[in-house]
C-alpha cells in the first residue's frame, strides 16, 4: 500500500519520511530506503504524479551544465582565462575558443577581452569532477558586467528570485528600471539610473530570500514594490 | 548511602530542559543552538572549501569537526582554549559520530567545515555538541539520510540516569558514563563511548534509556529546523 504521509508544500527536514510503499518515485533530494521515500534535504515537498521531490531551502551552489553564473576574473594564463564564482572553492576555466568568436593570435594580449578583476556571465558546459569546470560566454546574453551593484542571495533560493519563466525578476526590473542579471551561483548584478532604484531592487530581492517559502510571494513583492516606488 | 534521588530533583528517565534554535550565526551555511540543562553548544558549518591535497578526496567531500570548550565556560578553573588533547579526541569523534548519515558525494575534492563552540557546560558537551552540530549540517544543505541525535547516560549504584550533569558525573562512588549518538529513524548508533564499568545488562538498560532520551531530542531538532521557515 502506497500513502502520501505529508502534504504538498510541506517543509520538511533531512530523515524525514515523505512516502511509503512502491507507487511513488524519489526524485531531487529524495531516496529511497526500503519501504520508505526519506527526504535528504531542509526544503518543501514537491509532488507531481508519482514524483517525490523536495525544493532545497537552504544550501550552498553546487556547479550543474547549463547554468548561468556570474563569476569574477581571477587569472589569466596563455590560453585562456580562471573564473572564481562564489559558493564554490575551485575556480573555472573559460578557453580562448570559448570567449571570443575572433581569431585571437598566439601571445596576443588577452586583457583586451577579460581583464582582471571583471565580472562576466557565463554558462557552464562541463562539469568533469570538482576542479574541471568549463564556462563559455558564446550564448546571447552571456557578457562582461558592466559598473553596478552586486550582491549574493541563497543559491537554493535563485529560482525564485527569477520566478516563473522570469516571472519574478522582469516585474523588479520593470519597477525599478534597473538592469539585472541573477547567477545560479546566487550572485546578483543591479545597473540603474540612480542608487535609489538600485537599492529598491536590493531590497526586494532580500524581501524574496527572506519570504520565498510563504506563499503569494508574488502578490507581496507587486505591492512592496508600488507603494515604495 | 545509594544513589536514588537525583541531585537535581528529576526523574532517572527525565532529561534536563532543552532548547534549540537554528540559524544562529548569520555568516555561516548553516547554524545551531543546544541548550541542555546549563550545557550549551553552538555549531556552525561553513564550505565547500578548498583544502591542501593531501587532505582531499577526489571522490566526495572532506568532513572536518573542531570541538572547542570556551575559557569560562565551566564551573571550576578556566579552559585553556584552543586545540588540547581532549579536544582534538572529541573533534574526531563527533566527525565519526556524524558521518555516516551523512553524503558528501557533491563536494569532491572540497572540505565541509564545523565548528562546535561551548559557550557554557556542565558535561555531557560532546553530546550537546553532536545534536548542534547535526541540526547546523541540516540547516547548510548538506544531504543526509536522518538527522544524529546524541545524549549521555550514567550508570550510578547499578541504576541507569539519563542526560546525567557534571554534580552526578562527579559522584563521589564513582559512575559510569556512557556518550550515545544515534539516527534515531534507523536505530543505528553512531557513537559510543563508554568511561566506567557497567554489567553487560546495565549497558542495555542505558542504550534503552538513550533511545527513549534521543527520540525526545529530536523532537526538539526538528521543531528547532521548522520553525525557521514558520510564517
Amino acid at each position: 500500500m502506497s500513502e502520501i504521509k505529508v502534504n504538498e508544500r510541506d517543509i520538511i527536514i533531512p530523515g524525514e519520511i515523505i512516502a511509503t510503499g512502491l507507487d511513488y518515485l524519489p526524485s531531487g533530494n529524495v531516496i529511497r530506503e526500503g519501504d520508505n521515500l526519506i527526504s535528504t534535504r531542509v526544503g518543501l515537498v514537491n509532488i507531481t504524479g508519482r514524483f517525490v521531490k523536495v525544493i532545497p531551502l537552504t544550501g550552498s551552489y553546487i556547479p550543474k551544465r547549463g547554468d548561468l553564473i556570474i563569476g569574477k576574473i581571477a587569472d589569466i594564463g596563455l590560453s585562456g582565462w580562471r573564473v572564481d564564482f562564489s559558493g564554490w572553492p575551485y575556480q573555472a576555466n573559460l578557453s580562448l575558443k570559448e570567449a571570443s568568436s575572433d581569431f585571437i593570435e598566439r601571445g596576443a594580449d588577452l586583457t583586451k577581452y577579460f581583464n582582471y578583476g571583471d565580472y562576466i556571465v557565463a554558462e557552464i558546459i562541463n562539469v568533469l569532477g570538482s576542479k574541471i569546470i568549463d564556462l563559455t560566454v558564446k550564448a546571447p546574453g552571456l557578457r562582461k558586467l558592466g559598473p553596478g551593484r552586486f550582491m549574493q542571495v541563497t543559491s537554493a533560493k535563485v529560482p525564485r528570485v527569477i520566478g516563473k519563466q522570469g516571472s519574478m525578476i522582469s516585474m523588479i526590473k520593470e519597477a525599478t528600471g534597473c538592469r539585472i542579471s541573477v547567477g545560479q551561483n546566487g550572485v546578483v548584478w543591479i545597473s540603474g539610473d540612480s542608487p535609489e532604484k538600485e537599492l529598491l531592487a536590493v531590497k526586494a530581492i532580500e524581501k524574496i530570500e527572506a519570504e520565498s517559502h510563504i506563499q503569494g510571494l508574488t502578490e507581496r513583492i507587486k505591492e512592496f514594490l508600488e507603494k515604495n516606488k | 548511602m545509594a544513589y536514588t534521588k537525583r541531585f537535581d530533583g528529576r526523574k532517572a528517565d527525565e532529561i534536563r530542559p532543552i532548547e534549540a534554535k537554528v540559524g544562529v550565526v548569520k555568516r555561516a551555511l548553516g547554524s545551531a543552538s543546544f541548550k541542555t540543562g546549563k550545557t550549551w553548544a553552538f555549531a556552525a558549518v561553513q564550505g565547500p572549501k578548498d583544502i591542501n591535497r593531501f587532505q582531499q578526496d577526489p571522490e566526495k567531500g572532506v568532513l572536518r569537526c573542531n570541538y572547542n570548550m570556551m575559557a569560562f565556560s565551566g564551573s571550576g578553573e578556566r579552559v585553556r582554549p584552543g586545540p588540547s588533547r581532549r579536544s582534538k579526541e572529541i573533534s574526531m569523534v563527533t566527525g565519526k559520530a556524524l558521518l555516516p548519515v551523512i553524503d558528501l558525494g557533491s563536494f569532491p575534492g572540497a572540505a565541509i567545515d564545523v565548528y562546535i563552540e561551548l559557550v557554557q557546560t556542565d558535561a555531557g558537551t560532546r553530546c550537546a555538541g553532536i545534536t548542534a552540530a547535526a541540526m547546523a549540517l541540516a540547516d547548510a544543505g548538506i544531504p543526509m539520510n536522518d538527522l544524529v541525535t546524541s545524549v549521555a547516560v550514567g550508570v550510578i549504584d547499578n541504576k541507569v540516569f539519563v542526560d546525567v550533569n557534571k554534580e552526578e558525573e562527579d559522584y563521589e562512588d564513582g559512575m559510569a558514563d556512557i556518550a550515545v549518538a544515534m539516527s534515531v529513524r534507523t536505530k543505528k548508533i553512531t557513537l559510543l563511548q563508554l568511561d566506567g564499568f557497567v554489567s553487560r545488562e546495565e549497558l542495555k538498560k542505558a542504550l534503552e534509556s538513550a533511545y527513549g532520551a534521543c527520540e525526545k531530542i529530536k523532537e526538539v531538532q526538528v521543531k528547532a529546523l521548522k520553525d525557521k521557515y514558520k510564517v
